[in-house]
């Protein structure tokens, strides 16, 4: 008879190889290699060093201080004003029959130019204290009639230039705190513009004539600008003081104005009924070419270069480390569905990263702003939410870039030239745009199709159509919304990763 | 000397990596170049320094050339061939400086096609975007000497970034943590620069930084307001390939391998 033999089992139950096993092997790979852990934490260091760098090395203290108009915003408010006061209400009527700007070819070199949002109008303005609430109705050389208020507010009226053929009538009218502007061609029919309501105009305000020239848009730069206006059949009806009219410039020195030209000044004279006002400056929003000194998230940010540069080593290592040393015989054996070996690793290495990047980026802005207004610097406004979006779009910029680098690496297999690939895709087309003679509409391209064009998460700055200047991603105005710039990437990472997902089903390993 | 120099070409020849990094050194740089080129536009006259704009595929071939100079060693380091290497000439210096005579070699040959290719395309395709002559640009022309110094100047900064590369990687043994420090050196100084709100720092860190303090070598326009001379700042790029080759053979010769 012959013993019956019980072959061995195992007391253990089989091996699961669900999702879960996958990322708790994964996460270990990772947190037990000390190179890559140092790397994310140095990324995340980087971002708050860079921010304290910023923050410290800028020294701006006893430059006037930055006018800021009702909302909060920078403003720029420095214009030629001929202005008595109305204490109370009051309207006033003028005709404009011609409004001319000249821009220096170079310094001291004057010619006739165009500069599109060069105005003449009437305004009331609570004072002449920079940054005061105000309406106004004007024309300008290229919009025709605009009714603004509040620095940021802007309506148009009738259209067309201004001259002698086609001269404008304009009106103002102030009731209260609600001021009407309206606007003629011939002083018989009259539109009415708009109405508006500007809190804060007090019992007493001032009211007058104005001429604002802002600086020419030219290639990179801007040049300052200076115009003169024709005015005519000036009336006024209401409280206002009478007697005589009172020119000066407002906000003569002022961070948001560049000055006159050359051998420019503002200035008004009058003969017969006719009032010749010259100016320059603007009363409209402060963008980065009229507040060259003012500081940005995105500047204070900059250590977001050097943490890129280690989270993509990180991230392109995390799997050519395992073809170099063949570890990933072991991890597809143990995980044989291959494409969910990558997603594990994505899941893990973006969630690191993530959160490394949002801890550098949550102490960096705050401690940043901190430093630079200590040390006298303007950093531009921003909401907690924009912060917010800031500082998680940072993060989640990190995290996919490392993702893209662990994609490409799988598609490469080799370390030094995934590298290369990610850090050149995602940094260069920034060096680029910041080279003078690209124009803006190339370089607005590089950051609406490159991986780089994640960088718009960092834009903190508004663009205004009333104000013309360079808006490119060199002086922080992105082409693509936020999360669209962030998209971009996203796109390029999920392509690769599907494309190194279908190279590591089909290759061996 | 002559056969640790040869045992390194052969290296450098029968694998293929290398000849496709130089091809696409070069195709990078030109392509780059010609394509900056063919955007630019010019308004009015005196519109800046077309030399330097046709050399800027520079920019993105030193990437290149700094992978092929990382592998040179760290590749060795990956596959374990440092070992045979270093028994073969056991005098470890002259390993180092076989790999650095041959690099300098391959890299300047394929930088001379590269930079020629450049100023070639900028040649061909700026007076169709209206710079001319009679607007003070004439076509670009190695006779001209500030444009042959930077052609010339263009070539020598790509064999010192592929010194420095090769001295980063003997000192990291790792490609992909070298090619980071490498280009962290290379592109971060610029983007860095234009935060610091100090002029003078600003211009200090740009003459400090391996890439903007010897890219001054392509400029021909100017020179006085650069934040370096021309031929000073292909200098600091020469110690910072120096400084990481004497490292990195010192630290070959101090450690086993």
């Amino acid at each position: 008879m012959t013993p019956t033999v019980t072959p061995y089992r195992s007391g253990r139950g089989a091996g699961r190889d669900g999702f879960v096993q996958l990322l708790h092997a994964e996460w270990t790979k990772f947190r037990t290699v000390l190179g890559w852990v140092t790397g994310v934490v140095v990324a995340a260091l980087m971002v708050v060093l860079f921010a304290l760098l910023a923050g410290v090395s800028s020294d701006q203290k006893g430059s006037p201080p930055v006018p800021v108009g009702p909302g909060g915003e920078p403003v720029t408010d420095s214009f030629y004003f001929v202005h008595q006061p109305l204490a109370g209400d009051g309207s006033i009527t003028v005709s404009v029959s011609a409004l001319r700007s000249s821009v220096p070819k170079r310094p001291g070199d004057l010619r006739p130019g165009i500069v599109p949002w060069a105005k003449a109008g009437i305004v009331i303005k609570e004072s002449t204290r920079q940054g005061s609430p105000y309406a106004a109705i004007m024309v300008t050389s290229s919009h025709g009639v605009r009714m603004q208020d509040s620095y940021v507010n802007d309506t148009a009226g009738l259209p067309g230039p201004v001259s002698a053929e086609s001269v404008r009538r304009l009106r103002l009218d102030r009731s209260g705190d609600a001021i009407t502007g309206y606007a003629s061609a011939d002083g018989m029919h009259w539109t009415k513009v708009g109405t508006v309501h500007v809190s804060g105009l007090g019992p007493t305000a001032q009211g007058g004539l104005f001429v604002a020239s802002p600086p020419s848009v030219d290639g990179m730069g801007t040049r300052g600008s200076v115009s003169t206006a024709v005015f005519g059949d000036l009336r006024i009806q209401g409280r206002w003081a009478g007697g005589n009219w009172t020119g000066g410039q407002v906000g003569p020195e002022s961070p948001s104005f560049s000055g006159y030209p050359k051998n420019t000044s503002g200035s008004f004279t009058e003969s017969d009924g006719r009032l010749t006002v010259t100016g320059a400056g603007d009363i409209a929003p402060a963008v980065r070419d009229t507040l060259p000194t003012g500081g940005t998230l995105g500047e204070l940010l900059t250590g977001t270069f050097a943490a890129l540069i280690v989270v993509i080593v990180v991230g392109a290592l995390f799997i050519t480390t395992e073809y170099r040393k063949n570890l990933i015989h072991v991890t597809l054996a143990a995980g044989p569905r291959r494409s969910r070996v990558l997603v594990a690793k994505a899941t893990v290495l973006g969630g690191v990263t993530f959160v490394a990047g949002l801890a550098g980026a949550a102490v960096a802005v705050p401690l940043g702003e901190r430093l630079a207004r200590a040390n006298g610097v303007y950093v531009f406004p921003v909401t907690s939410s924009t912060e917010l979006r800031v500082e998680l779009g940072i993060a989640a910029l990190l995290a996919t870039a490392s993702v893209l680098a662990l994609a490409v690496g799988t598609i490469f297999r080799h370390s030094a030239g995934a590298v290369t690939t990610v850090i050149v895709a995602i940094v260069l087309p920034y060096i680029l745009i910041a080279i003078p003679f690209i124009p803006a509409s190339v370089s607005n391209w590089l950051a609406r199709v490159t991986p780089g064009a994640a960088f718009a998460v960092q834009q903190t700055l508004v663009q205004y159509r009333q104000v013309a200047s360079n808006y490119t991603p060199y002086n922080g105005y992105y082409p693509l919304a936020p999360w669209a710039g962030f998209a971009v990437l996203a796109g390029y990472a999920v392509a690769s990763l599907a494309a190194a997902a279908v190279l590591l089903r089909r290759r061996d390993a | 000397m002559r056969p640790a120099l040869h045992a390194e070409w052969t290296k450098l020849r029968t694998v293929t990596s290398p000849l496709w990094l130089l091809l696409g050194m070069i195709a990078a740089t030109v392509a780059l170049s010609a394509g900056a080129t063919s955007v630019v536009t010019c308004a009015s006259a005196g519109c800046g320094d077309m030399t330097k704009l046709s050399l800027i595929g520079v920019l993105l071939g030193q990437a290149l050339v700094a992978i092929l100079a990382v592998l040179v060693i760290a590749g060795e380091y990956g596959t374990g061939m440092i070992r045979t290497t270093l028994a073969a000439t056991p005098h470890r210096a002259t390993v180092l400086a076989a790999k650095a005579v041959t690099l300098t070699g391959i890299v300047a040959a394929a930088g001379t096609i590269a930079v020629l290719g450049s100023l070639a395309a900028g040649r061909l395709l700026l007076p169709g975007h209206a710079f001319t002559t009679t607007r003070g640009h004439p076509p670009l022309s190695l006779t001209d000497w500030p444009t042959l110094r930077a052609a010339f100047g263009s070539i020598l900064y790509l064999t010192l970034i592929a010194l420095l590369s090769l001295g980063v990687a003997t000192i990291v043994r790792d490609s992909a943590t070298s090619i980071g420090i490498v280009l962290g050196l290379l592109y971060l100084v610029p983007v860095l620069s234009q935060m610091i709100g100090n002029p003078h720092w600003q211009r200090l860190l740009q003459r400090i930084g391996p890439m903007s303090a010897g890219l001054a070598v392509q400029a021909t326009t100017d020179i006085r307001s650069l934040p370096i001379g021309p031929w000073a700042g292909l200098g600091v790029t020469a110690g910072w390939a120096a400084a990481a080759l004497l490292a990195g053979g010192l630290l070959l010769r101090m450690r086993d391998t």
